[in-house]
């Protein structure tokens, strides 16, 4: 944050936000405080692309961007920051030339790295505010637990079909995302936007929330949703707000902490926190879709089995697959049989992983991943089938 | 002193046991509605918040291993609100239930960015 005294407002910005100079709680002491500002935004998709575009609209001084992938297709159904002319270009630098031409006057800095425990606090440390638009369970305690360490608040929204959620975690002064979700879900329980899929509008209207809540922190009006947490369910149009507490036991902001430092959050929520990076679960667990091609035309005989949703078939499927669930799999073991080779497989890659290691800790060992799932075999083996 | 039938049939001292059974609704958060037929809020009837859940995954029983362990405790990324607030902070799964109440399911969800 810079010193609020050095803060000056030109002519043009005068003009770029006289709606919010009229405004008497914001007025021109409240766009000081905003350009003095600095908030780094964690994600510049669903979430991230609402909340950076609407903070550089707001004349936050200096935004940061966090975010190590490039602009593809199934981006654009909701990520409105970027657009088709960016397919293939790095997320961050689209995100920062969309909003630089939203609001020249700001500062942004971009950070093409995964966010992790080497760099958070480094990257952090710049920063008033965090705002989580990230998509994975490691990183959002990740980002939590950056926050209550150095004393930020974290301002976090998470979204998934038809369903968002809001809050404001500062430790300094109620709950933190630990004191709510003290510990992970197991991998496999609750599947990213890439598997469980989005309405594309919904994060625009959490990501705009975030936002809001980040103008009301820096400003130092109104009520920031500290303490409580906001369900949106866009089906059935209702907005519900629970009450939370700080934990006594809260393993990070409680009285007692166990966790003072960093720490490996691949490691403490079961599975690796990047979607886009799995699809592999090692060399000798994986099998490439041109070679189980070969195989099965051989006849050899190979268990298929696909671990995604019913729905999902709709759009590809292979032949001769028995479809199991992931989330059905474990009370279903029974029905395999361990001397079988077994080849298990989803869209990308990442569920079948989970699957293979739930196998693989049942005792099965004749287990194989198809590297890259039915997407991989739609590119590699029979191009007619849709890639989604 | 004459207390005609008064304690008849009851042990001296025993209080009148009256189950009160409730129907409230209860929230059921969209990733968890495939294992409960698809359903956003169904009607449930307990004394208990943890009457009313057992009662829920008896007759959802793919529901049950999202919610509860193997040893029968609910799973701890799982948070139950009783209208609006959280179960822990009252008496948690013991926590009566008045008609009317609205329990609310919230687990974690992550999606935010892909």
């Amino acid at each position: 944050m810079l010193d609020l005294d050095a803060v000056d407002l030109s002519n043009e910005e005068i003009l770029r936000y006289s709606r919010h100079l009229l405004i008497p709680d914001v007025g021109l002491e409240g766009q000081r405080k905003l350009k003095a500002a600095s908030v780094l935004v964690i994600g510049t998709g669903g979430l991230g692309s609402p909340v950076a575009m609407y903070l550089a609209a707001a004349g936050i001084g200096h935004i940061g961007l966090v975010d190590f992938d490039v602009v593809d297709k199934s981006n654009l159904q909701r990520q409105v920051i970027h657009g088709t002319s960016r397919l293939g270009d790095l997320k961050v630098e689209s995100a920062r030339d969309r909003v630089l031409d939203i609001n020249p006057e700001i500062d942004v800095t971009i950070y093409n790295v995964p966010f992790t425990s080497e760099n958070a606090i480094q990257i952090a440390k710049d920063y008033d505010i965090l705002i989580d638009g990230t998509d994975n369970f490691p990183t959002r305690y990740l980002v939590n637990d950056v926050c209550v360490l150095t004393g930020k608040p974290n301002v976090y929204g998470s979204i998934f079909r038809f369903e968002g959620q809001l809050s404001v975690f500062d430790a300094r002064r109620g709950p933190c995302y630990r004191c709510l979700f003290p510990e992970p879900p197991p991998p496999g329980l609750v599947p990213s936007c890439a598997e469980g899929g989005v309405l594309g509008v919904l994060p625009g209207t959490i990501g705009t929330l975030q936002a809001t809540e980040a103008l009301k922190l820096i400003l130092g009006i109104g009520k920031p949703l500290i303490g409580k947490l906001m369900i949106y369910d866009a089906l059935e149009m209702r907005f519900d707000f629970v009450n939370l507490f700080k934990n006594p036991r809260c393993k990070i902001c409680g009285p007692n902490p166990e966790v003072t430092h960093l720490i490996d959050y691949e490691a403490f929520c079961g599975v690796p926190g990047r979607d886009h990076d799995e699809g592999s679960a090692g060399m000798e667990w994986d099998i490439d879709a041109v070679e189980l091609a070969e195989r099965l035309k051989r006849g050899d005989p190979i268990h298929l089995i696909d671990v995604r949703e019913p729905h999902e078939l709709e759009i590809s499927r292979l032949p001769n697959a028995e479809l199991i669930p992931l989330g059905q799999l474990a009370g279903r073991l029974s029905e395999l049989d361990s001397a079988e080779e077994i080849v298990l497989f989803c869209k990308m890659g990442s569920r079948s992983v989970r699957a293979m290691e739930l196998l693989y800790s049942a005792g099965f060992r004749k287990v194989k991943n198809l590297h890259g799932g039915i997407n991989a075999w739609a590119r590699k083996v029979d191009p007619s089938m849709p890639v989604y | 002193m004459a207390s005609f039938g008064m304690r008849r049939g009851r042990r001296p001292g025993a209080a009148v046991e009256r189950k009160e059974i409730y129907m409230a609704t209860l929230r059921i958060p969209t990733p968890l509605r495939p294992y409960a037929a698809g359903q956003s809020e169904i009607t449930v009837q307990g004394n208990t918040v943890g009457e009313a859940l057992s009662e829920v995954v008896e007759r959802y029983s793919s529901l049950k291993p999202h919610l509860f362990t193997s040893d029968g405790e609910l799973r701890p990324f799982i948070n139950l609100f009783l209208n609006d607030e959280d179960i822990r902070k009252l008496n948690g799964l013991d926590t009566p239930i008045k008609e009317n109440d609205r329990l609310m399911l919230l687990p974690s969800i992550a999606g935010g960015n892909v």
